[in-house]
């Protein structure tokens, strides 16, 4: 045991003198973007999140209606059998709701009393909202419809576009870290061409000659992992200042939030085990080529 | 301790390096194989490390038939053979003592057991002073006393040598049989290849004379 430890410290100060600062710059260049790519969406997406993407109508009631007549209008609607879910919303509720969203209070406060109708949100059992929409408009009482949740299917369809581009481009880098682990541990085997032939002549076995390589893959992957997040990191908060003042002219406090540790964790220990993979395909590739004559 | 029993050897293309090849060397015995350049010594002695496989017969080596070896077994077979080189094989980008350090960096020594025997083996050879020296700095007699010394480093049973005194003045060569005959003394199996029929003479060991592949 105590010498297996050896021998692995032994490897991996091996390893440590032969990586390239060189190397693992460029691996963390090239997956700084989709690391920084996943923050931008991720914290795109805590704010889409509070949008609904169900096929919702909206019933307004005129702003003079009242409230039996809106109870009218509410036992009419939990008749109708293409209506799934119903929920009232009192103008009260529903000023409060908007004070809540940041930057209106003032907006609010200004007008002095409340411009807000009461409301039926209601969500379909039906996907054509359409003919739903037109049928409700014409109930006594309905100010007006808005059934329009396409423009935010279109945002949740861009938002999963962009998701599929990051995890494509990941992909894509993510092998461009095994093919450029690949060719530092050739490298790496042709420079220490002697070495290896040298130590299967005297007797060492195929992985203590392998080992060093592994943990020069491993150890460069990880490190591009690293400078990866610091890229991403330092351009989210070059960013920040941008939207910090661009937000706060809105009156909001949004930022762009730095990846999850948990994610920040995961990029790290997944450019490790793609320089690992990187390593392993060199070695069994190149190193069976040296065999003593 | 070393036998070959009827042993060929054909390389791809035909050419019969050895042909019918069958000897043996009792445990501790010091032995010269002799012959022009040519005649087949360097692919007998690569037969004995399984460096070269025998296409027939068997090369036995501590009791293993080394021809039948696994891959895998292969570097523990080696680990109990001294290999010396014509061409010496040292590595050039590290000083005397890291080149005599290399087979123990895997044998599970201690450090401090590792520098013992390190030093020890580089005393044998008369390099003691010369550790920190670089390879390069070294005649061609230290330089193939260092292949000795790290070739002994581990204590092996048998101890393989090719051409260990070619491109040697006779005082250096002298040096050298000198060291190989000191571990025969004490009990290590040797075997030397050379061309050099005069220098052996003088031992009064046993020859075994190759000539076109077969021992004479």
């Amino acid at each position: 045991m105590r010498v297996w430890l050896r021998q692995h410290r032994q490897a991996l100060r091996s390893a440590l003198r032969r990586m390239g600062v060189l190397n693992a710059l460029v691996i963390g260049v090239a997956l700084s973007l989709p690391a920084g790519g996943y923050a931008l969406l991720e914290s795109l997406r805590s704010v889409a999140a509070r949008l609904s993407f169900e096929p919702q109508i909206t019933l307004f009631l005129a702003p003079a209606a009242k409230r039996a007549e809106a109870d009218a209008l509410g036992a009419k609607l939990r008749g109708d059998a293409r209506i799934g879910k119903l929920r009232f919303v009192p103008r009260e509720e529903a000023l409060k709701e908007l004070a809540s969203v940041q930057g209106l209070p003032e907006l609010i406060g200004a007008l002095g009393h409340n411009p807000l109708p009461d409301a039926f949100v209601i969500v379909s059992k039906e996907v054509s909202l359409e003919v739903l929409a037109a049928d409700l408009g014409k109930l006594p009482g309905v100010a007006s419809v808005q059934a329009d949740a396409a423009w935010a299917r279109r945002l949740a369809a861009l938002a999963g576009l962009a998701r599929v581009g990051l995890w494509l481009l990941a992909a894509l880098l993510g092998a461009g870290l095994v093919a450029v682990t690949f060719n530092t541990v050739r490298l790496q085997i042709l420079t220490q061409r002697d070495e290896i032939e040298v130590s299967k002549l005297i007797g060492a076995t195929d992985g203590f000659i392998r080992r060093p390589f592994y943990y020069l893959g491993l150890l460069q992957g990880a490190a591009g992992g690293v400078i990866a997040l610091g890229i991403a990191w330092a351009a989210l908060a070059a960013l920040n200042v941008e939207v910090r003042a661009l937000a706060e002219s809105y009156g909001s406090s949004f930022r762009f939030g730095f990846l999850r540790p948990r994610d920040a964790a995961m990029v790290v220990l997944m450019a490790g085990l793609l320089g690992f993979l990187g390593a392993q395909l060199s070695v069994s590739r190149h190193l069976r080529d040296i065999e003593p004559k | 301790m070393l036998s070959f029993s009827s042993v060929a050897k054909r390389y791809p293309g035909g050419q019969e390096a050895l042909k019918d090849v069958s000897f043996a060397l009792e445990p501790g015995e010091l032995a010269f194989l002799t012959g022009r350049s040519g005649a087949g010594k360097s692919t007998l002695l690569k037969l004995i490390p399984a460096i070269e496989r025998p296409s027939a017969g068997s090369v036995i080596v501590n009791g293993q038939n080394v021809g039948a070896l696994k891959r895998a077994a292969i570097p523990y077979l080696r680990r109990n053979i001294g290999l010396v080189f014509q061409d010496q094989k040292l590595l050039y980008d590290r000083s005397v003592y890291d080149n005599v350090m290399l087979p123990l960096a895997f044998s599970g020594q201690t450090p401090h057991e590792a520098a013992r025997r390190a030093r020890a083996a580089l005393d044998k050879v008369g390099l003691l002073g010369r550790e920190r020296a670089s390879p390069v700095q070294l005649s061609g007699g230290e330089q193939q006393r260092l292949a000795i010394a790290r070739a002994v480093v581990n204590r092996p049973s048998l101890l393989v040598a090719d051409e260990p005194t070619a491109n040697l003045d006779a005082e250096s060569a002298a040096r050298i049989l000198d060291i190989f005959v000191a571990f025969h003394q004490v009990g290590v199996t040797v075997l030397i290849a050379t061309h050099d029929q005069a220098l052996v003479s003088r031992f009064g060991k046993k020859i075994l004379h190759l000539e076109a592949g077969k021992i004479l």
